[in-house]
């Protein structure tokens, strides 16, 4: 009786362990070589990084290995830094980053492939309808503190910011000319969600996020408007045109010239073949 | 005397029951606001097609399928590993080891600072420990793995407990019939301090299934249908992030997922509510 | 409790096999704190030799991209949040099981249990939703912002609550029913009985019940990160919005590079040690008394 007790246990175990050998021995047999012709595409491509990016980037794999059905294409997150460090040391195939490229990042190779905008956003019911450049970073450095001296009602204004080393954070200080020191927030936020989910929660918030995200999000009911910048309204339209001032190129990189697998891969994230699923992802394509 | 000592007594006891009874209506009020926001949300748009399709769209639009699998393996490699370690350690700690003992002393206090770790510390050390130096990648395996190093303190801690509430009796009779230590834990001790394991279960598996920050780096983002242990694949609680916080408009499946874990976190719970008691009153009668 | 010395029990061969089973897991366990600890220590030691100790307690601000590590303020959160939370959860959580056990016609006993339960599982991401949809509006029209330290101890109680409920419903149901009995047959009202003989025999789980349960408040990353605005500022009052410890690493981490990524791990072996300060405070406040 003990030892049926003992034997169906270690049957149970050796279940599993048998199961992890199989699993352990499958994976040479598919994570091979990134193998040779076009045609005969095969193989894995592990692509980490920023997280604005990895939605797109698993669409244009899942479309990639619709095409090509050998081949598997991951796509993990982690951020820009972990997509510059991965690609540097080879534990990921190529690297996904969402700003443009770093003096000291000149050593890998840099394929743009989309650009996004970034505005600030208000609650929809904030009588504001648009701020000047002044006046904005006098509310970010908290000179101005309360929305009847921009034309609004008599409110304390809760400045929203992101998080240190985001890249909407650098392009955004950046335009404005102003070191995160001098940011005086209530809030601080990290992925865009959350800033428009703040921002629709509290009628005299401002924050600045994604134009994609906030423009779907405006569209689709959530209580938050896009403000112009510079006079010139925002819309994933103007960042297409060029005229919008706010803006940030989204890429991928490798370590070295890409070949193979790598190389097909980025070249169809370049073409105009994805451009449907960078729209649907609320980016801008870039005219090649 | 004696009436005075009555009132305030009854008085007492009266207030004792109303705190009592306001905690409890207080309990049930948050939770059943909670529940309810993501019942209202997420009703509407549960069906077969969302549990089996894959996801499309980033997750905006098809359902949820290999989600389910990914969590489904995740937790089987988590329970699979923790618990014969957590019991194993348990009845260690419970059975074989003194109170004055240091090896058990120091096993103990370990696994309460184990308890207190981040859970993106665990994400970031399953990514350097599982990944990398062992190798496994960001795979369901890794995933698993770390969970299971997650879990491990919460199970060790109840099943020890619920070894400690086994009268001493049980195991002197045991002593005094000449049966073996193995006999006495599988037959006696085991069954009967199953409601202390169980406790342990349940709350094991509610904190692997809610865990986001230590799946993210070491299971991986991948939606696709898993065909290895060695595979990357997203828990549900990760579909559930995503889609709240990185993709704009996924707010609805974002609730609808969180339904579907809730159902079937309740149908863990059952399930395993229902297993103890089947083997309980299979094996023990409790005086 | 039955004495580990080998003269006391028949010695069968499978149970040196049993024993010795049993400590490898014991020692696979113990082992993993020592990993995760020596992990930390690991990535922490470039910042520790470059900045030293002091500077992480004594620079002007957080501000990494200047050089500056100072993590007090984020360790004043932490703390408030995770005591601010126990307090909280600790005496509703207690007392639910109370109600579970005691009070509770068993019609409503049964799904009151089955409703804790569920809460256990609910990922931090969603609490965290809720409490940033919900929650922060509602507190921000009370007195703005909105994120802040009371948000943050509403969200932590309510998701530690589960953790206490039931280790404390599970050690209230071993409280021998011969205790019970004896109170009954001496006259003891309900109360009276669970102050006097259920909470000291049930004592050791309740303990435990509330050492996991800070454990958990101090680990908690996603639903913090959520609700508590982040602002890295030493909280003056219950509205302030403030960050914590876990928090910071979460935010940062993803684009943190070199010092200020080693500087993260040092917060992180900070969140171990202050862990470990509270684990030996109370040890050393029962005197071992707890598991007598």
């Amino acid at each position: 009786m003990n030892q049926c007790h003992a034997l169906f246990m270690l049957k149970k175990y050796a279940a599993l362990v048998a199961l992890s050998m199989a699993a352990l021995i499958s994976v040479p047999a598919s994570a091979g070589a990134q193998a040779g012709t076009v045609d005969q595409l095969t193989g894995r491509l592990v692509i980490t990084g920023a997280s604005t990016l990895a939605p797109l980037i698993a669409e244009i794999g899942k479309r990639f290995e619709s095409l090509y059905p050998t081949v598997r294409i991951d796509v993990q997150s982690g951020g820009s830094s972990r997509g510059v460090a991965d690609a540097r040391q080879g534990l990921a195939d190529i690297g996904m980053v969402s700003r443009a490229m770093k003096e000291d990042e000149r050593d890998l190779s840099a394929f743009p492939v989309a650009r996004d905008g970034v505005c600030p956003i208000l609650h929809q019911e904030n009588p504001v309808q648009a701020l000047t450049d002044e006046q904005i970073v006098a509310i970010y450095t908290g000179k101005i503190s309360n929305w009847k001296l921009v034309g609004g009602t008599d409110a304390p204004i809760t400045v929203v910011n992101k998080a240190d080393g985001r890249s909407t954070l650098e392009v955004f200080l950046q335009y404005f000319k102003l070191k995160n020191v001098d940011v005086k927030a209530q809030v601080v936020i990290g992925d865009n969600e959350q800033g428009v989910k703040t921002v629709a929660g509290n009628r005299n918030a401002i924050g600045y996020v994604s134009i994609g995200t906030a423009e779907y999000d405006a569209a689709h009911g959530i209580p938050i408007k896009l403000l112009p910048i510079g006079g010139v309204a925002a819309s994933t339209e103007s960042v297409r045109n060029g005229v919008f001032p706010l803006s940030r190129p989204l890429h991928l990189v490798t370590r070295t010239a890409p070949s193979g697998l790598t190389n097909a891969f980025i070249e169809y994230a370049q073409s105009k073949a994805v451009h449907d699923l960078i729209n649907q992802q609320y980016f801008v394509p870039l005219a090649h | 005397m004696g009436k005075a000592r009555g009132r305030h007594r009854g008085g007492r006891e009266g207030l004792a029951t109303t705190f009592v009874w306001s905690a409890a209506v207080l309990v049930t009020a948050t939770f059943c606001w909670l529940l309810g926001d993501i019942l209202w949300h997420g009703l509407s748009h549960l069906s077969w097609t969302f549990l089996t399709a894959p996801p499309r769209n980033a997750g905006r639009e098809g359902g949820i399928g290999p989600i389910l699998v990914s969590t489904a393996l995740i937790l089987g490699v988590c329970l699979g590993v923790a618990v014969p370690l957590g019991v194993g350690t348990a009845v260690l700690l419970a059975e074989f080891t003194t109170d004055a003992s240091l090896f058990g002393r120091l096993t103990r206090r370990s696994l309460d600072v184990l308890s207190g770790v981040p859970s993106i510390v665990f994400g970031l050390f399953g990514n350097v420990f599982f990944c990398k130096t062992l190798g496994l990648g960001f795979s369901i395996l890794s995933g698993g793995l770390t969970l299971a190093c997650m879990v491990l303190p919460i199970l060790i801690r109840s099943t020890e407990e619920g070894f400690r509430a086994v009268p001493a009796g049980y195991r002197l009779s045991a002593a005094a019939l000449g049966l073996s230590r193995t006999t006495t834990l599988f037959h006696l001790l085991l069954p009967a301090a199953v409601p202390g394991l169980l406790v342990g279960l349940v709350l094991g598996v509610g904190r692997a299934i809610a865990e986001t920050a230590a799946l993210i780096f070491t299971s991986g983002y991948v939606d696709r249908m898993p065909e290895s242990l060695l595979d990357s694949g997203r828990s549900l609680s990760i579909h559930i992030f995503d889609l709240s916080m990185n993709v704009s408009g996924g707010d609805t499946n974002a609730y609808a997922s969180a339904l579907v874990l809730v159902v079937v976190l309740l149908a863990i719970n059952r399930t395993a509510s229902w297993l103890a008691e089947h083997w309980l009153h299979r094996r023990i009668v409790t005086v | 409790m039955t004495s580990s010395t080998n003269n006391t029990l028949s010695r069968w061969p499978t149970d040196r096999l049993l024993l010795w089973l049993l400590r490898g897991a014991a020692a696979i366990a113990g082992a993993i704190v020592l990993l995760i600890v020596a992990f930390l220590v690991m990535e922490a030691l470039p910042v520790l030799r470059h900045v030293g100790v002091a500077r992480f307690f004594t620079d002007p601000s957080w501000h990494p991209a200047e050089g500056f590590y100072n993590l007090t303020p984020m360790l004043w959160g932490t703390m408030f949040a995770m005591v601010g939370s126990v307090l909280i959860a600790t005496p509703l959580g207690i007392l639910s099981a109370v109600f579970c056990h005691y009070y509770a016609p068993p019609a409503i006993a049964r799904p009151y249990r089955r409703l804790i339960e569920l809460l256990a599982g609910i990922p931090s991401v969603v609490y965290g939703f809720w409490g940033l949809v919900v929650l922060v509006p509602l507190i921000g029209a009370i007195h703005p912002p909105g994120p802040s330290l009371l948000a943050g101890i509403v969200i932590l109680s309510i998701m530690i609550l589960p953790t206490i409920a039931l280790m404390a419903d599970a050690s209230l149901a071993n409280v021998p029913p011969q205790y019970l009995r004896g109170a009954a047959a001496l006259g003891l009202p309900r109360w009276a009985t669970l102050r006097g003989i259920v909470f000291p025999a049930a004592k050791s789980g309740l303990f435990t019940g509330v050492i996991l349960e800070t454990g958990r408040a101090v680990g908690e990353t996603m639903a913090i990160l959520m609700v508590c605005g982040n602002v890295v500022q030493t909280p003056h009052s219950l509205f302030d919005p403030m960050r914590t410890l876990t928090a910071n690493i979460a935010l940062e981490m993803a684009y943190a590079l070199g010092d200020h990524r080693a500087a993260l791990f040092v917060s992180g072996l900070v969140l171990v040690g202050m862990i470990a300060a509270l684990v030996a405070a109370a040890d050393w406040i029962s005197h071992g008394r707890i598991y007598g």
